[in-house]
């Protein structure tokens, strides 16, 4: 039997049909979290089973799909995601930012800007922003409805009371087209900046949350302040040890157990690029430190 | 009396094509009033446009009940090709349909009278599928709000000639609402609860 035991890209088309009308209705209404049925993936929950669902109700054989995990092209989950599609769909893969059509990602948004043409989907895996502070999905449904938002400003506004800033350093919430408060998944808040005015469509899927929502393109996305302690994104203070950007967002890698630890860009492609293009940093590897050392020695 | 034989066909190769005319139909809602193609095509009952028949098969099925103006409420080749193809209850009742399919601006209905959702769930809503004249030429509009970067601009024809100004209670409404596709041929253009679209005349 030669006929493949499924779909194209996995999922039968009548629950890619129910994802579709979703998204459809998520576009509509941005930052309202759309209920879908959604369903058991070949994977567990919790590695991205409502990114997953979303990407292949989207993808067709001409798109070209990046997966990143916290940056990274290379970890378990991007290349296992990455090689499900390649197999079950056919499509092409990249692990350049610029070349991808669409882009699944859990927990980072890309450092290079995105354009019009590419779909951004992430993986979330608590798509409710309110729900450490009220657990009842009634209570949400309605405060979502009434717009009725001031328990986040006193969570943000303990947090001042407690450590004089707000601590909150990932999963920032927003507020998208200046209606909905928006989970924008665990991204660090560093990205929040990102998602405002954004050319590129972004959409979410919580698989065991059962939610989809989306920002369109050139959508208004502020991250929840307060006029004197005003949303600062967050990095380390250093360079990247690899290719010694300023600007982007890094990962500390701990190196030896004497509490040696290295900066280096947590976005692998970004990093890469920078690399190939001729930035280095402190830690770079050996032919640039020769040619230094040989420099020097000469 | 037609037989399932002599009825249009629906899409040759039924994945790709769904997933083509999603894939346009997607773009339209994120770009509110640039224009898309819907390439893959079906056959088409009477009083169907390509671009219509092609939303249908990628969109409607046994979950979306769906209410359609007299002229296609009337017409068998349609009720069978929706039914054969999509499985999709045709209802009477237009407040609680998923799907609106409108042969003629003339005969749409009061925009409020179709399901506009809840302030809890909006999305259950009723997208309206209208065709239209022309999506290239004919009055010029300014549209503006979430997918368009700063101004769009459209160039339409369509009946009624009053529809923007009636859906302007979606301003009022958000986040309640109706999502409305126009199709001309194979031409698609969405108008979300989102868009404000103001008359530029000409």
């Amino acid at each position: 039997m030669n006929a493949p035991a499924y779909n194209f890209a996995y999922l039968d088309e009548q629950t890619k049909r129910m994802i579709r009308r979703a998204i459809l209705k998520a576009i509509a209404i941005p930052g309202y979290q759309v209920p879908f049925a959604s369903r058991e993936m070949p994977m567990p929950y919790g590695w991205g089973t409502g990114g997953v669902q979303v990407t292949a109700a989207i993808l067709g054989p001409r798109d070209v799909l990046k997966v990143i995990d916290q940056g990274s092209d290379d970890t378990t989950n991007a290349i296992s995601i990455r090689k499900f599609f390649a197999k079950t769909a056919g499509v092409a893969t990249t692990t350049s930012t610029d070349e991808a059509t669409v882009i699944q990602t859990r927990h980072r948004i890309p450092e290079a800007s995105l354009h019009q043409s590419q779909v951004l989907v992430y993986q979330v895996p608590i798509p409710e922003p309110l729900r450490f502070l009220e657990p009842r999905e009634t209570e949400t449904r309605r405060m979502h409805a009434l717009a009725e938002y001031g328990l986040m400003h006193v969570k943000l506004y303990e947090d001042i009371a407690r450590f004089g800033h707000i601590a909150t350093a990932y999963a920032y919430p927003v507020k998208v087209n200046a209606r909905y408060v928006m989970d924008p998944s665990p991204t660090p808040k560093f990205d929040n900046p990102k998602m405002d005015n954004c050319p590129a469509l972004q959409l979410f899927g919580a698989g065991r949350e059962k939610r989809i929502y989306a920002i369109p393109p050139y959508t208004q996305v502020v991250s929840l302040d307060f006029e004197d302690h005003p949303f600062e994104p967050y990095r380390f203070n250093a360079p990247c040890a690899l290719c010694g950007a300023e600007n982007s967002y890094l990962d500390e890698i701990v190196t030896d157990d004497k509490g040696s630890r290295m900066f280096v860009c947590s976005d692998t492609d970004y990093c890469e690029g920078r690399q190939a293009a001729g930035h280095h940093g402190a830690l770079s590897a050996a032919p640039y430190k020769d040619k230094a050392r040989g420099e020097a020695n000469g | 009396m037609t037989t399932i034989a002599e009825l249009p066909p629906g899409f040759v190769d039924k994945v790709l094509s769904a997933q083509s005319t999603f894939r346009s139909v997607m773009d339209a809602m994120a770009r509110p009033g640039a224009v898309q193609r819907i390439v893959p095509m079906a056959g088409t009952p009477e009083t169907m446009m390509r671009g219509t028949a092609a939303i249908a098969l990628t969109l409607f099925d046994h979950d979306t009940p769906l209410w359609l103006d007299a002229r296609m409420a009337e017409s068998t080749d349609v009720l069978k090709w929706l039914k054969f193809h999509t499985g999709a209850p045709v209802i009477h009742d237009c407040s609680i349909v998923a799907f609106a399919l409108i042969s003629d601006g003339v005969l749409l209905p009061n925009l409020e009278r179709f399901a506009l959702g809840t302030n809890e769930y909006p999305d259950r809503s009723t997208t309206v599928i209208l065709q239209v004249e022309s999506l290239d030429s004919g009055q010029n509009f300014e549209l503006r709000g979430p997918g368009i970067d700063g101004v769009a601009t459209l160039q339409a024809a369509f009946k009624p000639f009053d529809l923007f100004e009636q859906l302007r209670f979606n301003e009022t409404l958000f986040p309640r609402g109706i999502d409305v596709v126009l199709v001309a041929d194979d031409a698609v253009v969405a108008i979300p609860r989102t868009t404000r679209v103001m008359s530029k005349g000409g």
